[in-house]
């Protein structure tokens, strides 16, 4: 009985906590209380007075506690205390059932009092059992909560965070797109500017030989000129000899026009041929390789070279000195591109022994030899025809040896060189005819360039 | 008058033979042709004294026509034969070098005859 009141007060005073009926049910609240303090007294007074208001004061208890247990299972605003009816009602139905024996039948009371006073304890120990399995699970419940609400609040920032990123990512990839762009135009350029390089570089070349091709044609042209004006002259004679009737001076001389009209002729071929070739160099190869006699094709080109030269740089002057195989074999070669070839190497030596001139040494001569050779097939091997252009200016530092091949690397001073000669021709050789170029060098001495080509 | 003419365009021979034919009828004037600086030398070295006239060119591959004035003029001394330069190359340098060996003319080409059969007058 006593049990009973604490029970009840401590129920009301957890349901008024766990509810928030102050705000939530005001009505409620109020009965709470009320029940509260009639729990409250009914305890005081039966500590107080006992046996006496026993009866009394026991069924006040049990009618609260179901009440309290109806509204716990009828009432909507207590459905989530349920489990807690659960844990009580045992004890409520027991504690009612028991005061009801004790009431209806006294005598069966008493004789099975201790066994209806371990039930009683036993449903109190079940109340008690379930109260703290209910406050556990309320406490997982909880944790349980907690966590997803936490979960929850992670999953809010990381959304954002993605949000986030996204943004980033596409300002990243616009910018990156931007720069690719702006990359690929650069790129565009330079491809142009390349081959507006190569196209300058080859025009440079024909400049060089322009001058050199002039010289040339002015020879032929000089024998022209004159064998005609000696023609002239024979003429005015031959009519004075037929005029005195000397026949013989007359066939003679008749016999001297004729040679000298060859020798126009033959000279005037001459001077077309050097035109032609000029004309060849200067258009784009059309890579269709033809029997060239290679002897012929250094020596016009190293003549071009050294009038060339000369026409661009009054003082220029060095010795050509050349040594060609007599048993050269006419090879299949592009004859333009094997020209630049070796125009560019003799080019090339040319400026070297300039260069070394400038250093003033005593007694130094500047020469360039260009020699070509036939070599034999060695067993299995083929032949070649070798061109070699050697000079005897300052050779070609080791620091820089590796460098000359590659496009655009020159030692000329900004501006005069391209740096495309070497590595134009290095593909010409390699790569349009199979063949090999080489340099030999020595610092101080000079160097020698050869060019292999497959016969 | 023995002419050595050194050039190495083989052509130049016809050319002075026909443009002094008279003087070579007449007599006037021999010409021996070299068609290069060590021929020249060679001739030199085997008929000395015999050309008193040397026209060379400056332009040649191997010996250059100026190596061969220093050569001619340090070799031959009695008498010297008079050395004549003809040249494509009018330059003050190619001028200068010339008239330091020792050079008796300087000629451009292409070669005036009627001027060089003029200078060749007064050295007969």
């Amino acid at each position: 009985m006593i049990v009973d009141f604490i029970i009840l007060i401590f129920v009301v005073r957890y349901l008024k906590k766990t509810l928030q009926t102050a705000d939530k049910f005001p009505a409620w609240d109020k009965i709470f209380t009320v029940i509260f303090f009639v729990s409250l007294a009914c305890l005081v007074v039966s500590i107080s007075v006992g046996q006496k208001a026993e009866l009394l004061l026991s069924w006040m208890g049990n009618a609260l506690l179901l009440f309290i247990l109806y509204i716990l299972y009828a009432k909507k605003e207590f459905r989530s205390l349920r489990s807690y009816m659960l844990a009580l009602a045992p004890y409520i139905c027991i504690s009612v059932a028991r005061d009801l024996v004790e009431l209806l039948l006294p005598g069966f009371y008493t004789k099975w009092e201790n066994y209806i006073d371990a039930i009683d304890f036993s449903a109190f120990i079940w109340l008690i059992a379930m109260l703290i399995i209910n406050k556990r699970q309320q406490k997982a419940l909880q944790t349980e909560k907690l966590r997803t609400k936490e979960e929850e609040e992670q999953n809010k920032v990381m959304v954002k965070m993605k949000a986030e990123l996204e943004i980033q990512v596409k300002e990243r990839t616009a910018e990156i797109t931007l720069q690719k762009e702006e990359l690929q135009l650069a790129l565009n350029e330079l491809r142009a500017t390349q081959s507006q390089l190569v196209q300058s570089e080859k025009m440079a070349s024909l400049g060089e030989l322009t001058a050199g091709i002039a010289h040339e044609i002015q020879n032929p042209l000089n024998f022209v000129n004159n064998f005609s004006e000696v023609n002239t002259e024979l003429i005015t004679e031959m009519k004075e000899a037929i005029d005195k009737g000397n026949m013989d001076e007359v066939r003679s001389i008749a016999n001297d026009i004729a040679d000298n009209e060859q020798k126009i002729n033959h000279h005037g071929k001459r001077a077309d041929a050097i035109v032609k070739g000029m004309l060849q160099h200067s258009r784009s190869s059309n890579g269709i390789k033809e029997p060239t006699n290679i002897n012929t094709l250094a020596d016009e080109y190293l003549r071009l070279a050294y009038h060339g030269l000369r026409a661009k740089d009054k003082s220029f002057n060095a010795s050509m000195k050349t040594a060609y195989d007599e048993n050269m074999v006419d090879i299949n070669i592009i004859p333009q591109d094997i020209g630049r070839v070796i125009l560019n190497l003799i080019t090339n030596a040319f400026y070297a022994v300039t260069e070394k001139k400038k250093e003033g040494t005593a007694g130094y001569e500047p020469t360039v030899s260009v020699s070509t050779m036939l070599s034999l097939p060695v067993g299995e091997g083929r032949g070649e025809a070798i061109i070699k252009v050697k000079d005897n200016g300052n050779g070609i530092p080791k620091k820089v040896i590796d460098k000359i091949f590659q496009p655009f690397f020159t030692t000329k001073p900004t501006g005069q060189g391209t740096g495309l000669g070497l590595s134009m021709s290095y593909d010409i050789v390699t790569k349009g005819h199979g063949g090999e170029l080489d340099v030999e060098t020595k610092e101080g001495e000079g160097s020698e360039f050869i060019v292999r080509l497959p016969v | 008058m023995k002419i050595l003419v050194v050039d190495d365009e083989k052509d130049v021979q016809v050319l002075f033979e026909q443009r002094f034919r008279k003087e070579i009828r007449n007599n006037e004037m021999q010409f021996v042709f070299a068609f290069s600086g060590e021929d020249a030398i060679a001739y030199l070295n085997q008929h000395e004294h015999e050309a008193v006239l040397i026209l060379s060119d400056i332009n040649m591959p191997g010996m250059s026509g100026l190596e061969l004035l220093g050569h001619i003029k340090q070799k031959y001394h009695k008498p010297p034969p008079v050395v004549m330069m003809i040249t494509a190359y009018g330059d003050a340098e190619n001028y200068n070098m010339a008239k330091e060996l020792g050079a008796d003319d300087f000629l451009t080409k292409p070669v005036d005859f009627t001027v060089l059969k003029e200078k060749l007058k007064p050295t007969n």
